[in-house]
């Protein structure tokens, strides 16, 4: 495609410019863009270079991590390893109890003929703007009655505050390209509408689960006020909540902070590398549709 | 496909015609099966939305500390909450933070996130790739960002002042986060970071669906570089532009993380914004009530723009 429109359009833009300027190399804005890049990600680059420098409360790291140090890692494991593991449980949890919610109202808005869908989407809209700490201060009250601070499901549920509107919007945008006669010769075929979703509409929007599924999980793993407010033990602690605590008032491991740090930040680098595709498709989709 | 073929050659009017009593039944039986697809997100959305909404009005209207989770009393007060708030001597520099945060973070992000996005546009060799790789500091979790920026801008050690001091900008170390002066500005400068990957996925839409010809009717007339961005990206975007703004603004008042990672609202309250309070009056002072009349003034800010929010968006789609 972009060949083909570059090459209709060479010989007009030749006679336009007669050797006013000469082309400029693309591998010069390659260049160029690498740079921006490594402006926009030195910070990142700092804290894997700062996690692996002697441990100590002073940053006197050089540019390079010449002679690396895993003490901090080892810290890190040591004491943030079940706040990781909290956070891998929980975030996991947030996908499934996500997805399980967002994908049948997905479809029930994408493709039934309700008369009131407009409003639901507007809700909905309006539900991913509230503060979440309004979000925070109703359920500490309600979570402290019902024994939910310091559990699991308690932080499951806060969480996916952040994902099911999301999903719902990501889901609904593609489910209503999905032609209405592919679900049709199903239900003619015997089909319920239960089976019909889970044999031909779960599969076929497989993608946009994908997309909604790993939002879901970066999400979670990333929540702070819902472990900030909703755990007042060490039982239940995101790890998101273990850097804080190491953030304190003055930071006296800066190695091992900047390793908890490190190994927070694998999910999203892994997920960013490994499934661009769909993290690209999430982040155009969500916001504006 | 054997599906398809094999329900084109049963005559559908068959079981039609044969007894419309059941297939009323049938029919309302399926209308009922219909709303069940939607009854669990409803009522996700009523409890985990809807609930907190009322109960923030209601906690704001009560006496609502401590003791009331010993006690379960909660007292009516009226409005002597919000009294509480607006007379309080935090509230105006909270209100001036907010929208010098918000305003700032915005301006930085939409500039950069214009900039990179038009320079994206132009097809190059892995073009598409780093600005995918662009996208990461807005998926990490934002105290990871919080954690990272407060090893740089640390006064003695941190990169930036040692950077600063090797070329000369400075003389003497920033103190970036310690002092009332710079704080909020360091603050709004990370929050920068965190938004221009957003900015730069939205506008970089917005800028691809800008069709070609008119570029190319623009440059027939003479009209490239700045004035073909006057004259044709820049009013083509509008839409975009505002839906941009707006979603920024919505999700920036709400920042707590970034805040209370990097200076936990001081020095000196100097970064102390609604959110902050909203947080510290419940859950350091347990002060429910009062944290509730923060959190309400906050979504009364967040439902103004919401509501420009809406009326852009449509404005996008109509268009």
């Amino acid at each position: 495609m972009t060949t083909a429109a570059a090459i209709k359009l060479r010989p007009e833009s030749h006679k336009k410019a007669t050797g006013s300027r000469q082309p400029v190399h693309p591998g010069l804005f390659t260049a160029l863009g690498v740079v921006f890049l490594a402006i926009m990600l030195f910070p990142i680059y700092w804290m894997v270079n700062a996690s692996l420098q002697p441990s100590g409360n002073t940053l006197t790291a050089g540019l390079f991590p010449t002679n690396p140090h895993f003490g901090g890692y080892e810290t890190a494991i040591s004491q943030q390893g079940r706040n990781l593991v909290t956070s891998l449980i929980v975030s996991v949890g947030t996908v499934l109890f996500s997805l399980a919610i967002a994908a049948p109202a997905a479809y029930a808005l994408a493709q039934f003929r309700f008369r009131w869908i407009n409003v639901a989407l507007l809700v909905i809209l309006v539900s991913q703007m509230i503060p979440g700490i309004v979000i925070a201060n109703a359920l500490y009250a309600a979570y402290n009655d019902l024994g939910l601070l310091n559990s699991i499901p308690g932080l499951i549920l806060a969480d996916a505050t952040h994902a099911i509107p999301f999903a719902i919007l990501i889901l609904r945008a593609f489910m209503i390209g999905i032609p209405p006669s592919i679900v049709e010769a199903a239900r003619v075929d015997g089909a319920g509408l239960v089976r019909a979703f889970f044999s031909i509409v779960v599969p076929i929007s497989r993608n946009s689960l994908i997309t909604a599924g790993l939002f879901s999980f970066l999400f979670s793993w990333s929540d702070f006020l819902f472990a900030l407010t909703l755990t007042t033990t060490q039982d239940v602690r995101p790890v998101t909540l273990g850097i804080y605590q190491y953030l304190g008032s003055e930071v006296s491991n800066w190695s091992a902070v900047m390793a908890t740090a490190v190994l927070s930040s694998l999910p999203a680098i892994v997920l960013l590398l490994i499934a661009q595709k769909y993290i690209a498709a999430g982040a155009t989709g969500g916001a504006v549709k | 496909m054997p599906t398809i073929q094999r329900s084109a050659l049963q005559p559908i009017a068959v079981p039609q015609t044969r007894n419309t009593l059941s297939a009323r039944k049938r029919f309302s039986q399926e209308n009922l099966m219909k709303i069940l697809f939607v009854v669990p997100a409803g009522l996700y959305i009523a409890l985990f939305f809807g609930y907190p909404v009322v109960k923030n009005i209601t906690m704001s209207l009560q006496e609502y500390t401590t003791r009331t989770f010993f006690t379960g009393e909660a007292p009516w007060v009226g409005f002597e909450n919000y009294v509480t708030v607006f007379s309080s001597n935090l509230f105006s520099p909270a209100l001036l933070n907010t929208a010098l945060f918000t305003i700032g973070s915005i301006a930085g992000q939409f500039a950069i996130g214009l900039a990179l996005a038009s320079f994206f546009k132009r097809r190059f060799p892995l073009s598409n790739f780093l600005r995918s790789m662009l996208l990461l500091p807005w998926l990490l979790p934002l105290i990871v960002g919080s954690a990272t920026w407060r090893s740089i801008l640390d006064q003695d050690s941190g990169i930036l002042n040692r950077f600063l001091e090797a070329i000369g900008v400075i003389q003497d170390p920033v103190p970036w986060l310690t002092s009332p002066a710079v704080a909020l500005t360091a603050v709004v400068l990370v929050n920068i970071w965190v938004g221009i990957p957003f900015n730069v996925t939205i506008l970089y839409g917005g800028l691809q669906d800008i069709p070609d010809e008119l570029y190319e009717a623009a440059a027939l007339d003479g009209a490239t570089g700045w004035k073909a961005f006057r004259h044709i990206t820049w009013p083509n975007l509008q839409p975009v532009v505002s839906v941009v703004l707006v979603l920024g603004v919505v999700y920036t008042i709400k920042v707590l993380d970034i805040i209370l990672g990097l200076t936990n609202g001081g020095p000196a309250n100097a970064t102390q914004t609604l959110a902050v309070r909203s947080y510290q009056e419940s859950f350091i002072d347990f002060e429910f009530g009062v944290g509730a009349a923060y959190s309400n003034v906050l979504i009364l800010i967040s439902l103004l723009f919401a509501i420009i929010y809406l009326r852009a968006n449509r404005r996008a789609v109509d268009e």
